[in-house]
């Protein structure tokens, strides 16, 4: 079964790798912004540098996990290799298994230009092992987004996924405080910002990366998207084998 | 003879429209069967049933005695994909890698390609093959998993005729082999080059399943064909039509309109009378259905 999901992960990345926009559409914007923004303002603090760079690769991680999985299992329900996939002998798990593994390492790959700038031109530190935290951090955090992205793909149509992930995607990374520091947000977005899902997954990271102590009320609502985000995908995944298969 | 693939009394609903209408049928081992049917008469219901992408909304589908919906018996199918959803980004080797690696043993890349005259484009992506090269690549990929049972929907459309005949050669080889084939086609000739057995379903029945002459046989019609210059009134003529100097009559009894041919006393030349073609009574069988409520 193993070699299975690493047959699916393996032409899965494949696919990304030779149609590379998806990728650069992920790390392109974080990486500006760390131009714009981080740089000339925070740049000289190694803190705030610090977990800007943390913020910005998860916003780039968020935009392939949500965009980039919605889109690409949107389209996949369109194409007719789709069910000839079906009638091959595997159950679903590998598909499923080599589209989460797939997304994970095309998000690792996106989130390296804001990583190499943070390096390069501000005064960000981190440690090994920090950095591994961080990155385990990241990954935690980014998981009720794949589970949406899948929600969102095994929904709606692919034009249509494209854009609903684009609806939720830029205020919750607003909310969340993943473009501005949550502490400078108006009041009303501060109220709001504890409980969005971003939130928690940036705390975590500012955790692992900053030593910022975490609040208890963002990380328990992240446990309660990533359950309920998860019963969402399963529920999503069934609807849509039930409409087009039984 | 060992049954892979068996019907019983299989219904299939999409919503108010009847797909199948409680069809029983077996596939044995090495059997070569075509099947025939106008468009929308079932044919994909059927085989989606087969191979399990749908389930029968009553009734009993099995494939080597257990359900298709089971990957492990999927293991001995092959089945071919629509070549206009091949993975354009993959090359061609990459792709039959990826399908091979679901099947315990199978032909092995380079062989396939070369069986199917691919041999030379395994480093070619998908989306720079010609739309005869991807329908060679959808075909091969249906027998990557050393099958004991294919599904070919449409094998050779859109190829040309010298495309067409490897193919056929190809199937017919796979069938000498030891293995069995279901196969659909437009074109009736590619069912009589290559099936045994036809079964011809319509509005979600089958309307008849035996060997191709046998089909052929079910329409009582023969044509009689002959080189005459002009033709007195015969009995039983059901049509005529003249193309250079050759005449061709369709005919209920041909025996007796030659003995009347014959008494008539004009002359002719180059008398031949052959059975009616299997699009003949293909046309026959699905045009003489009753009106279906």
């Amino acid at each position: 079964m193993s070699s299975l999901v690493l047959a699916h992960t393996r032409y899965l990345v494949i696919e990304q790798i030779r149609v590379p926009i998806a990728i650069l559409a992920s790390a392109f914007f974080p990486a500006v912004s760390m131009v714009a923004f981080v740089v000339p303002f925070a740049g000289q603090d190694p803190v705030a540098a610090t977990t800007a760079t943390g913020s910005l690769m998860f916003f780039g991680a968020m935009s392939a996990a949500l965009m980039g999985l919605s889109s690409a299992v949107a389209q996949d329900r369109d194409l007719p290799w789709n069910p000839y996939l079906r009638t091959l002998p595997a159950g679903p798990l590998p598909r499923f298994a080599g589209r989460i593994l797939s997304t994970l390492a095309v998000m690792l790959i996106s989130v390296i230009p804001v990583l190499v700038m943070a390096t390069l031109f501000t005064e960000a530190t981190i440690t090994p092992a920090r950095l591994l935290l961080g990155i385990g951090a990241l990954v935690v955090g980014v998981v009720p987004f794949m589970l949406m992205g899948l929600c969102v793909g095994f929904l709606l149509a692919s034009k249509a996924a494209m854009a609903v992930s684009q609806l939720l995607f830029f205020p919750m990374a607003i909310l969340g405080g993943l473009l501005l520091p949550p502490q400078i947000l108006p009041g009303f977005v501060q109220a709001v910002s504890a409980y969005v899902p971003t939130r928690g997954a940036a705390e975590l990271i500012w955790w692992a990366i900053a030593g910022a102590r975490p609040g208890a009320v963002p990380l328990v609502m992240l446990a309660v998207w990533t359950g309920a985000t998860a019963a969402a995908a399963v529920w999503a995944y069934r609807r849509d084998e039930g409409r087009r298969f039984t | 003879m060992t049954v892979l693939a068996r019907a019983i009394d299989a219904t299939r609903r999409y919503g108010d429209m009847l797909a199948l209408d409680h069809v029983s049928l077996d596939i044995r081992a090495g059997e070569l069967v075509g099947l025939l049917g106008p468009n929308g008469a079932g044919k994909s219901t059927l085989i989606n049933l087969f191979v399990g992408l749908r389930r029968p909304t009553s009734g009993t589908v099995e494939l080597f005695g257990g359900s298709p919906l089971d990957p492990a018996m999927r293991r001995g199918i092959g089945m071919t994909p629509q070549e206009t959803g091949l993975p354009e980004s993959l090359r061609v080797g990459e792709i039959t890698d990826f399908v091979s690696a679901h099947f315990p043993d199978s032909v092995g890349t380079a062989e396939l390609l070369a069986r199917f005259g691919l041999g030379d484009l395994a480093r070619r992506q998908v989306g720079g093959l010609s739309g005869g090269q991807r329908r060679r690549l959808a075909v091969a990929l249906a027998f990557a998993g050393k099958p004991r049972l294919v599904f070919l929907d449409e094998p050779t459309t859109g190829l040309d005729v010298e495309a067409r005949r490897a193919l056929w050669d190809g199937i017919r080889s796979f069938h000498e082999e030891g293995g069995a084939v279901l196969l659909t086609s437009h074109y009736l000739e590619e069912i009589e080059a290559l099936a045994e057995r036809v079964l011809v379903v319509g509005q979600g029945r089958v309307l008849a399943d035996d060997t191709v002459r046998a089909v052929r046989g079910m329409v009582g019609t023969r044509r009689v064909s002959l080189v005459a210059d002009h033709l007195p009134d015969l009995p039983g003529v059901l049509g005529a039509e003249r193309s250079g100097g050759r005449i061709d009559l369709v005919v209920n009894d041909p025996d007796r309109l030659v003995v009347e041919l014959v008494r008539s006393g004009v002359p002719f030349s180059g008398l031949e009378i052959r059975p009616a073609t299997l699009e003949e009574a293909f046309l026959t069988l699905t045009s003489k259905e009753p009106a279906h409520v």
